[in-house]
């Protein structure tokens, strides 16, 4: 099977080791027998809804993200209809907070982001950076954790209702307060953590992987074959650790 | 002196010494801690003392070695004080002046982000800034914010100072823009040129309009010869240049240097262009500090290297190359020195401590690739050895080629073990790994602690 990733503006939006969850996405697949393409899509690339199986969208600096804001609001349509087709998309970080109703500056300007994600991002004072842990439920009664780092001076207020990615067991999370990280609507997950976070923690990559193909076919998401993952493991447990010791207090 | 200053002076030393005596590191930060803690503006009074004055160097990649070479050249006619062991916050500025007695010119490399505080309170006379690369954003937050703070900084020099940037790199370049006292330094040797802008690249984007440049040749990440297509924002002039530059692999390197004062054909024993840059760094603050062609020509084929950067350090049969990588930018080049003679056996060693950045996702920012399929066996080794062994595999080494081995002895004694009699182990520490990899070589006596001189 082809599984068709569509990575928005890589040359912009790459800072926290992108390509290595795009690696991972290639070479999990690869082992069960499957193909993953990658389209970079640049400013004012076309981007047809269904045409993906999975989008993902990077961090950037602050530089880096004012250059894409623009285009990448202007797809919110597109994107809205790809993910309620059923495709899976991933956002990390600045990709993650841009993906919600927009950003509001210190200045108190606005910039507008994609709307997929109930979530809205307020610039804070001090920036939240440390170690992270989370608790997971993509599905109902299978809680998983995952491990990675986080780097962000936005507060994510997520809407009343809306599913976090995940809760906070160590960390500050989208904002310090809440105890909730990330965003997830539907088969989209949007996170601060990055890592970057997908070598360390295959079962996720597995998870988007799966809805991918889920798209690709128009059936439910498949099981994966299992795969060995010992180096994946201990680089987990040494990652949750540093989180238990040193993840940043709410 | 002020009684004041005096007896904080006196009492700063004291404990400077007794730490050397417990053995603790040198007391390389613990004296200037004090003083700093006590009185910071002891600072500026210890450096307005310089009768020759100061000159800084601050820079993402390099400045210990800059500042290093710097010395070298200018303590022939100089008494220095000077930063020697890399601790570069103001406390260890502190540390250098109080240590120091009756120096006449202060050497001092400083942290990007102490860089404000240093100008304000050692009124250089001459600062050298060299390059920004992304280091561990969770210490210092963006690049560019970084930038703005230096740009602050430089404007409140006088204009009897001399600005020294490297002109290859578009925004440390942009902060010498209409200034009259200033030099810039650069490499035009499109022969050493990369095929395009690496993956870790960071100033890709014009500073006055935000295009992508375009290069005419990109030496080391951004550090090249750009150009904007759009407003036409260029590499200024240069006035201290290196060109003619032969490499030859791990054994160091030949350049010529053309300088305002004259031209010096250069054979330099550290390895790689970005060492050629630090050299050219270091040429260009000597001159402005005033230094003669010929001390400088001296001072640079006299150096060998900096603490911890590149040591080669024997065994008995054995010897162990130690080549420091501490952010992407570093890390690529080191790697590039080793494709002209791949190692058998490479110890690369990650640790995630402060000074190394908490943060490790910088490793998927190196070009570990080219090297992967070339090199026999890599032990990756470091409180965060897994994380570092997935990225290997990730990068194309065979699973049966790599040892996860955490603990650094460890990894360091088998790595001995697998290479043959007469042949290096080429060992890539981050920071604190470094100082661990020192501390280990030090107590088998092959290494001299670094508080007595260990930079030859």
């Amino acid at each position: 099977m082809t599984i068709r990733i569509g990575h928005l503006y890589p040359d912009y939006l790459n800072i926290y080791a992108d390509r290595g969850n795009i690696a991972v996405l290639a070479r999990r697949a690869g082992l069960r027998g499957h193909e993953l393409v990658v389209d970079a899509v640049g400013i004012g690339d076309p981007l047809a809804p269904g045409e993906h199986d999975l989008l993902y969208v990077g961090g950037g600096q602050d530089r880096e993200q004012a250059a894409i804001a623009d285009d990448l609001a202007a797809r919110r349509e597109q994107i809205g209809e790809a993910v309620g087709r059923g495709a899976a998309l991933l956002a990390v970080c600045g990709g993650y907070q841009l993906l919600g109703r927009g950003y509001r500056g210190r200045d108190g300007s606005f910039m507008p982001g994609v709307g997929l994600f109930p979530h809205e991002t307020v610039a804070g004072q001090t920036r939240m950076i440390g170690d992270v842990l989370l608790e997971c439920e993509l599905e109902p009664g299978n809680v998983r954790p995952l491990a990675g780092f986080e780097n962000h001076a936005g507060r994510t207020l997520l809407d009343p209702g809306a599913e976090p990615l995940g809760r906070v067991v160590y960390g500050f999370g989208n904002d310090g307060e809440s105890g909730f990280e990330g965003c997830r609507v539907g088969r989209a997950l949007g996170t601060y953590l990055h890592g970057p976070l997908l070598p360390r923690n295959p079962w996720l990559a597995d998870w988007l992987l799966a809805q991918a193909l889920a798209h690709a076919t128009g059936e439910a998401p498949p099981e994966l074959m299992p795969l060995p993952d010992e180096l994946e493991t201990r680089a987990f447990r040494v990652a949750a650790d540093r989180a238990r010791v040193r993840g940043g207090r709410r | 002196m002020s009684v004041r200053l005096g007896l904080e002076t006196l009492a700063a030393r004291a404990v400077g010494t007794a730490s050397r005596a417990a053995g603790r590191g040198g007391g390389t930060t613990l004296p200037g801690k004090l003083l700093w803690k006590v009185d910071p503006a002891a600072v500026d009074a210890l450096a307005a003392r310089l009768s020759s004055g100061v000159g800084l160097v601050s820079a993402t990649n390099g400045k210990t070695t800059t500042t290093a070479m710097a010395a070298r050249i200018l303590g022939v006619q100089h008494r220095l004080a000077w930063n020697n062991a890399g601790a570069n916050l103001l406390s260890g500025i502190a540390s250098a002046l109080v240590s120091s007695r009756g120096a006449e010119l202060g050497l001092f490399e400083v942290d990007e982000a102490a860089l404000p505080e240093a100008i304000a309170r050692t009124r250089p006379r001459a600062v050298s800034l060299a390059n920004l690369f992304r280091d561990q954003l969770d210490r210092y937050g963006e690049l560019e914010l970084l930038a703005e703070r230096w740009r602050e900084a430089v404007a409140r020099l006088p204009s009897s100072a001399t600005l020294v940037v490297n002109g290859d790199d578009p925004v440390v370049a942009d902060l010498a823009d209409g200034r009259t006292n200033a030099l810039r330094f650069g490499i035009e040797d499109p022969r050493h040129a990369r095929p395009a802008l690496q993956h870790a690249a960071d100033s890709k984007y014009c500073v006055r309009c935000g295009t992508p440049y375009e290069y005419a040749a990109a030496y080391v990440g951004h550090l090249g010869d750009y150009r904007c297509p759009a407003c036409g924002h260029a590499r200024p002039p240069l006035d201290v240049v290196a060109r003619e530059i032969e490499l030859d692999g791990l054994i160091g390197s030949r350049f010529r240097l053309d300088a305002p004062a004259g031209t010096l054909h250069v054979e330099l024993r550290l390895p790689g262009l970005y060492n050629v840059y630090n050299a050219v760094a270091a040429s260009a603050l000597a001159f402005a500090l005033g230094a003669s062609p010929a001390t400088v020509h001296a001072g640079l084929e006299d150096f060998s290297a900096a603490f911890g950067r590149f040591e080669r350090i024997g065994t008995g049969t054995k010897t162990i190359i130690v080549l420091l990588i501490k952010n992407p930018a570093a890390a690529n080049e080191a790697l590039r020195t080793l494709e002209t003679g791949v190692p058998p056996v490479l110890v690369v060693a990650l640790n995630d401590a402060i000074a190394d950045g908490q943060d490790v996702s910088w490793i998927w920012d190196v070009d570990f690739e080219p090297l992967l399929p070339h090199v026999g066996r890599v032990i990756a080794s470091g409180s965060r050895a897994a994380e570092l062994g997935l990225r290997l595999v990730y990068g194309g080494l065979p699973e049966d080629r790599l040892e996860v081995v955490p603990e650094l002895e460890r990894a360091l004694d088998h790595g001995l073990e697998l290479i043959e009699a007469g042949t290096d182990l080429v060992v890539l520490p981050t920071y604190t790994a470094m100082l661990a990899l020192r501390g280990i070589l030090t107590e088998r006596r092959l290494v001299k602690p670094y508080w007595d001189g260990a930079r030859r």
